[in-house]
């Protein structure tokens, strides 16, 4: 890991040894996954293409990003880095090798997802363990209705279409809308006021009634566009894409809506017990509701969109067609990513970020200063959320072949969770690089451990290659250890704390910690040690 | 099928649903334990109690051959297992816990998942080097039979039970009496002793007991041994009661089990016993709804089967927080300013 820099490095300029490193790892990176130069180069050839080594040179190649991020150069030189690492030289490398593609998208799927938790667990400090339900929803959204199963669906509802005909879309439509209204109204008249027992007894009926009404309104246009079936037999057309792509976000926003109503009035560790709960009735509800996923043995083929002009470049540079979609993909997710970036800028210099802040520090505090509490959580829950939904349909169509229940259990949940953790705790670098260490650990750096060494005479027990588990904990582990704070901890909270010391590792006095008492306690935390005062429930008895 | 056959169908489910809820609430002690005095979620717990299953399978093997008693056996291995997870506990204190005291909340839960995945592989490492895997238990003879089998001297007490649906193996009465006796001792221990007394003053106020004089590390020591020394004794319960074990298999009880503790509410002894008895026999239930939908008829009852059961805890954990955001015996508290 990247030791901090001191205060002497921090003032040279870096420029050129930036532009020196970029340059010898690009080449490096390149020549490695080029087969037919390592052929000619002999001993050396073999070295760069041992699997370890390759995967080493990825992550250093990687490494320049952060490097211009974090180094004291020209600006030009840190755009210049940047650029040419992420549009030239990874394609490029790509080309040779496909892998390199992949295990780039799901850096960036992984970045994304990390940001959207970072909001809820490291700006709003609400700790989520279910957050990989929402990734879920989105990947299943496409991976339905971008692949055959959509067929398979409208099949089974035309042989069972049962009493459903027009009369039922028009009742579900009327009952939908009648519920949405009476819902609203509930909470209008409700303004202002504590909600009476009679009020929150009858929004409860309204939204029985309104997943009723939505529930018939599906099933009506499922049955009457069964028809339809035949035309559907490899899903939507790709156009559509676009279209969920949009729905996607919704789609995962709303569900945080609703799963963050009952259960954000819970504190701490009981929020983060349910939500790991809810986040595996979703994962077991995707693997027992065989008719929309197909269960454990996943979807169908999932289509992914295609820009003409990006295809064609793709084909002028010497892809092949079956390299298209990645590549699309590719820099889909590089657009995506840079966006969800500035997003969280934005969020975090703004006033719901402030009140986010505020109510992870002190809830009490933040509710007396004026800041609606459920509404404020909310909208970290959706906004993560959201992150998380249109992530999981790029997952879907980076897949391809099949999504399965597995790709969300709760160890995702942990995976991400860690990676917000080990970056440092909202802090927006911090969390990609959080997420980029561990993606690389997972898909490269230990798999090839385990690929290296597979011709070495070890017994299987303690072939690296089965003891991922292992050299990830120890990794998790030791850095928290050392750097509890996080590679890159939080630029603003370290500021607030540290006026004119040099180190950036926050050194709070045991009692002041413990009491959770004393501002610089209470700002040290970038997570939910502020809220142990009121977390003291009980005891052991 | 009326209602002479579906009764004692269901108590023999409700019965078989509070066994193992022993084994889930003993598990869910060490969880509380913990949380009780430093507010962490010990997610390495589950491998405590895995690696408590696996010595105790360990004792059961190498005893296999000896003439020896079976319940003497089985005191041995609830000893050891009790030694090795009381002090790999109180060691994964020292070393992943203890420095991180000051830490914002979430580091000592990164580190503790950090720890859980470590161990399942070493523990997979220490059984695969002898080319094991999958650890059938191999109980004492005896223990598998039918409680009160007909032809033993207390047969008629045996034949009443089963009229009335209770159909017990001789282990699964071991198994509640073990339950037991470690929560009476437990309960002594906190409840009745100057250690119990000190330790709940660390959990109630760790700055403040440092202030009387207690020495709030080794209280959580103390806390830490007692839980580990838990979780060795529900495991070697929980290998008595599903026959195998490996080294991943802590995964599926400890969530469980911490389902529980959260659902009796987290830090309350009581509520975690009580939490484990409760969703061991949803568990259970939700196990037969399929035979219960094809008996009474209800088709949708039908299609819900085995693999819904995990969901089920979880469903009961979401309506119960939402009307008692505390847990059934959480106390609930008022915030201060």
């Amino acid at each position: 890991m990247t030791a901090a820099p001191t205060q002497a490095r921090r003032r040279q300029d870096m420029t050129l040894p930036l532009l020196l490193l970029a340059a010898v790892t690009s080449l490096v990176l390149i020549i490695s996954q080029h087969g037919d130069v390592l052929a000619r180069l002999g001993g050396l050839g073999t070295f760069l293409g041992n699997p370890l080594v390759r995967a080493v040179v990825l992550s250093l190649f990687l490494a320049n990003l952060l490097f211009a991020y974090r180094w004291r150069t020209q600006p030009w030189a840190k755009v210049l880095v940047g650029a040419a690492c992420l549009l030239l030289v990874l394609p490029w490398a790509g080309r040779d090798n496909t892998s390199l593609f992949d295990t780039a998208i799901q850096i960036g799927i992984f970045a994304a997802l990390a940001l959207g938790l970072n909001i809820v667990v490291g700006l709003a400090g609400l700790l989520d363990l279910g957050y990989v339900a929402f990734f879920a929803v989105g990947a299943y959204m496409w991976g339905i209705f971008g692949s055959g199963q959509i067929a398979t669906i409208l099949k089974y509802y035309g042989e069972h279409a049962g009493a459903t005909n027009a009369g039922t879309l028009v009742i579900g439509l009327l009952l939908t809308v009648i519920t949405a209204a009476s819902m609203l109204f509930i909470r209008r008249a409700g303004k202002g006021r504590a909600p009476s027992r009679a009020s929150s007894i009858s929004f409860g009926l309204a939204s029985f009634g309104l997943v009723a009404g939505l529930t018939l309104t599906g099933r009506a246009l499922l049955v009457l566009n069964a028809a339809k079936a035949q035309g559907l037999a490899t899903g939507l057309d790709a156009g559509f894409f676009w279209l969920f792509l949009a729905l996607s976000i919704f789609a995962a926003a709303v569900m945080g809506v609703l799963i963050g109503l009952p259960v954000l009035r819970l504190k701490g560790d009981y929020l983060a017990i349910i939500t790991l709960g809810l986040g595996e009735v979703i994962r077991v509800l995707a693997n027992n509701l065989t008719l929309y996923t197909n269960g454990s043995q996943g979807t169908p083929p999932i289509k992914s969109a295609s820009v003409p002009w990006l295809d064609a470049l793709a084909g002028r540079l010497g892809f092949s067609p079956d390299q298209y979609p990645l590549f699309f993909l590719y820099f889909l997710v590089l657009i995506i990513i840079s966006l969800i970036i500035l997003v969280n800028i934005r969020l975090d210099r703004s006033r719901i970020g402030r009140a986010w802040i505020a109510i992870r520090d002190d809830e009490v505090a933040a509710q007396a200063m004026g800041i609606p509490l459920m509404r404020t959580k909310l909208i970290a829950f959706a906004t993560g959320a959201s992150f998380a939904g249109i992530m999981g349909m790029i997952f879907a169509a980076k897949q391809a072949a099949t999504i399965t229940p597995e790709s969300f259990v709760l160890n995702q949940s942990i995976g991400v969770l860690s990676m917000v953790i080990l970056g440092g705790m909202g802090s927006i670098p911090g969390v990609i690089l959080g997420a980029a260490v561990v993606t690389l650990l997972n898909l490269s750096i230990l798999p090839s451990l385990g690929e290296a060494t597979a011709n070495m005479n070890i017994p299987q027990q303690v072939n690296p290659a089965q003891l991922q588990r292992l050299v990830f904990g120890v990794i998790l582990v030791v850095a928290m250890l050392f750097r509890p704070e996080g590679l890159l901890p939080n630029q603003r909270q370290a500021m607030q704390l540290h006026e004119g010391e040099d180190d950036n590792a926050p050194a709070v006095d045991s009692i002041e910690a413990d009491s959770g008492q004393d501002a610089h306690a209470e700002m040290a935390s970038p997570g939910l040690a502020g809220r142990e005062d009121d977390e003291r429930t009980g005891g052991v008895k | 099928m009326d209602l002479s056959t579906l009764a004692p169908f269901l108590v023999n489910v409700v019965v078989g649903g509070l066994v193992l809820g022993f084994v889930y609430a003993i598990i869910a002690l060490g969880y509380t334990m913990v949380y009780g005095v430093l507010q962490l979620i010990n997610f390495a717990h589950s491998e405590v109690f895995v690696t408590g299953a696996i010595v105790g399978y360990e004792v059961f093997r190498v005893l296999e051959p000896s003439p020896m008693n079976g319940y003497l056996k089985l005191i041995i291995a609830l000893i050891a297992a009790m030694i090795v997870s009381g002090g790999l506990n109180v060691l994964i204190e020292r070393l992943a816990y203890r420095p991180l005291r000051n830490a914002p909340k979430l580091v000592p839960l990164i580190t503790a998942i950090g720890v859980s995945l470590i161990l399942q592989d070493l523990l997979k490492i220490i059984e695969g080097l002898q080319g094991r895997f999958d650890l059938t238990y191999t109980l004492p003879q005896g223990f598998s039979n039918k409680f009160c089998a007909t032809g033993s001297s207390c047969a008629a007490f045996g034949d009443t039970l089963r009229r009335i649906g209770v159909d017990l193996q001789v282990k699964d009465i071991i198994l509640v009496v073990v339950a037991l006796l470690s929560l009476a001792v437990l309960n002594y221990l906190v409840n009745h002793t100057r250690l119990g007394r000190a330790i709940r003053a660390v959990a109630q106020d760790r700055v403040t007991a440092g202030l009387m004089g207690i020495d709030s590390n080794r209280m959580i020591s103390a806390t830490f041994l007692i839980g580990g020394a838990l979780g060795g004794v529900s495991g070697v319960l929980f290998g008595m009661k599903f026959g195998t074990v490996n080294a991943y298999s802590g995964f599926d009880p400890g969530i469980i089990a911490f389902t529980a503790a959260v659902l009796g509410g987290i830090g309350s002894i009581p509520g975690a016993v009580l939490g484990g008895l409760l969703l061991g026999v949803i568990q259970n239930l939700i196990g037969v709804t399929n035979v219960l939908g094809s008996i009474t008829g209800i088709a949708n009852l039908a299609a819900i089967d085995a693999s819904y059961q995990r969901i089920g805890a979880f469903i009961v954990l979401v309506l119960i927080l939402i009307f008692k955001p505390t847990g059934l015996l959480g106390k609930s508290n008022t915030e201060k300013v």
